[in-house]
């Protein structure tokens, strides 16, 4: 019942923070999509950080670790620092100056006007909703599956959950989905761009002093950081992969393995691995695994491969790019008072992601000495499960939850305004602005973002459970559209014709190796590439030939975009 | 070169130093006794990443830019 309590006393705060948030509201419509360009710089780097951050950054960076090993910072963590800072500085910085001189608050219109082009904001419109979709649709689900298990037990009779009885008592997924989505629309109802960025520097605060909190408890429990590194699974004389420790819930204490528990088999080609620890390196290194089937007791095995290619680890710098085109970061680009209150953004947020982000690879690496061998789909409960195991506070896992919530809602909030304000702006606006006053405006974003809201909640009840699968091919869409407003900034000669060329390339390529994957499954091109690569220069490369074949675009455009050159 | 492209440039030359051949096979390395160094490279990155913004934001920092988008509040708010 404690996790419960907490996770619903931590709701509770949220709400009354959308509340008191509503009392700095102007009641207008620019107030509502873009907090009158008023966001100072905390609030800017708390939000743009936490929009960007998913429940990835603690559950799955953790899982993901437990499965590759100390490489996942690298190829994801201090990546996204730099590639992020980049976009904020090179189109963050530029995109909010357009946006504040013409009035801007989505980015069809800047598309629009960029290439005097009403068609291009309606191809980019509907392309742009469902990329986002997907990816909102996975905070709703995660919430769900996240709080299912740690609130079991606590209302065994209102919820039985015969299909899951481990899990009964726990609060089902359609109620957890159905909360969090009417919290983040109370707020964002209430206060708008401002009342999201209120609540996001809360949300972004407690998940990361959660992640925080969790790793000195966990390594306090493993007997310190020295101790917590040496349980790294190690290669024997004979190539078995094997556990020295293995935690000992009831005395609370770690235990010797003697001899050490054999969990897998290394199964890469001739070579020395005795005494190897493959997941505190990032060679790639191929083992069989052995787990017990937690129903039948069988040992079942299945393969895996530790570490990342190198060519893996360089062309995942495409997938962060994706952050230039993201709608919901947009926004919140516009909100910020002056282009001085970027500068802590630039900053801070290869800091933040630090501090969130290698704590719980280290969770995750420390996980594999102790833990039996996980499939892949099973790895998200890693976290979950060191906290409940080494920590055994009932308070610490329910704000763990929460600060998993938080990590979702950040980001949820920010995506439910943004689809709310592109139907309003980008359809409704642009077809019959004038006739509408600003009260009516905001009363039309209002009702667009609940609708946003019921639909999204709708489809998270019939969207299929390997949704979660399809994150980083969202991604890859946003990259392979982020060559359209590289060459839109900074390039005059970008011409309407080939903005279409990169998009039809960029999403043609996205749903080729989309198709090749197996529609959504893991895909990387010949020696390891990954597809977002691909994509991203085939898309490029379509923005500049089409370009330069195509009448350059007029001397008004480029008056109004280039002012200075 | 302007100075926009210095830290563009810059920002490639951190690409470069992001891939860390030279730690790949090392799984033995731990620094401070607890942290493989593989992965205490990538922490130390990040922290020279943080501090190459900060350089940056000053030495290239955009002032037509605010310039312009000030002015035109400025306009606007008279209109």
């Amino acid at each position: 019942m404690a996790p419960l309590i907490v996770v619903l006393g931590y709701l509770g705060l949220l709400l009354g923070l959308g509340a008191w948030s509503r009392r700095f509201f102007r009641g207008t419509s620019r107030d509502f999509f873009v907090a009158s360009h008023s966001i100072g710089p905390f609030l800017l780097l708390m939000s743009v950080f936490g929009t960007t951050m998913t429940a990835f950054a603690l559950v799955g960076s953790t899982g993901k670790a437990f499965e590759k090993g100390i490489g996942v910072y690298g190829l994801m963590g201090s990546m996204s620092g730099l590639v992020h800072a980049a976009v904020f500085f090179f189109i963050g910085l530029r995109l909010w100056a357009i946006g504040k001189r013409n009035g801007f608050v989505t980015q069809s219109q800047f598309f629009r006007a960029r290439f005097g082009s009403v068609g291009i904001g309606y191809v980019l419109f509907p392309l742009l909703a469902l990329l986002m979709i997907p990816y909102l649709l996975i905070g709703i689900l995660g919430a769900g599956k996240i709080l299912l298990p740690v609130t079991a037990g606590a209302l065994p009779g209102l919820f039985p959950n015969p299909e899951t009885p481990q899990w009964a008592g726990g609060i089902p997924e359609w109620l957890t989905g159905l909360v969090v989505c009417g919290v983040a629309f109370s707020y964002v109802f209430l206060g708008g761009s401002r009342g999201a960025a209120w609540a996001n520097t809360f949300q972004t605060l407690v998940f990361m002093a959660m992640g925080v909190l969790a790793f000195f408890l966990i390594a306090r429990s493993l007997g310190g950081f020295r101790q917590a590194a040496e349980l790294s699974p190690q290669f024997n004389s004979e190539g078995f992969l094997t556990q020295t420790h293995r935690y000992d819930s009831e005395a609370v204490a770690l235990r010797e393995n003697n001899p050490p528990k054999v969990i897998g088999k290394y199964a890469g080609e001739a070579m020395d691995a005795a005494g190897r620890r493959p997941l505190l390196a990032r060679r790639p290194t191929p083992v069989e695994l052995y787990a017990q089937d937690a129903a039948t007791g069988e040992e079942t095995r299945f393969a895996r491969q530790y570490g990342i290619g190198k060519w893996m680890f360089f062309s995942y710098l495409f997938i962060p790019l994706s952050a230039g085109m993201f709608p919901h970061l947009f926004q919140h680009w516009l909100t910020a008072r002056s282009a001085k209150a970027f500068r802590l953004t630039f900053v801070a947020h290869p800091l933040c992601i630090l501090a969130v982000w290698m704590p719980c690879v280290l969770i995750g690496t420390w996980a594999t000495g102790i833990l039996p061998p996980l499939e892949s789909s099973k790895v998200s409960s890693v976290l979950g499960t060191m906290v409940s195991t080494l920590v055994g506070s009932p308070l610490l896992s329910g704000l763990l939850a929460a600060g998993v919530l938080a990590a979702i809602m950040s980001s949820l909030d920010s995506q439910f305004l943004s689809l709310g304000t592109m139907f309003t702006n980008d359809v409704v606006l642009h077809e019959r602005g004038r006739r509408f006053s600003d009260r009516q405006i905001l009363q039309i974003a209002r009702a667009f973002v609940l609708g946003v809201v019921v639909i999204a909640y709708l489809l998270s009840r019939i969207a299929p459970q390997n949704i979660f699968d399809l994150a980083i091919w969202c991604f890859t869409g946003f990259s392979a559209l982020t060559p359209l407003v590289i060459g839109s900034l900074y390039w005059r000669r970008t011409t309407l014709a080939g903005a279409y060329a990169s998009i039809a390339v960029g999403m043609l390529s996205l749903l080729y190796f989309f198709y090749k994957s197996g529609y959504g499954k893991e895909y990387a091109i010949g020696p390891g590439i990954a597809p977002a690569a691909v994509c991203v220069l085939a898309a490029g490369v379509a923005l500049v030939k089409v370009s330069l074949w195509t009448k350059p675009p007029s001397d008004e455009i480029l008056a109004k975009f280039f002012p200075n050159k | 070169m302007s100075k926009s492209a210095i830290v563009f440039f810059a920002c490639l030359a951190l690409l470069v130093l992001h891939q860390d051949v030279w730690f790949w096979d090392d799984d033995r390395t731990l620094l401070l006794g607890f942290l493989p160094v593989g992965l205490a490279y990538h922490a130390v990155y990040s922290v020279v990443v943080a501090v190459f913004w900060w350089w940056a934001s000053g030495f290239a920092w955009p002032k037509e830019l605010e310039e312009s988008a000030e002015l035109s509040s400025e306009d606007s708010k008279r209109n």
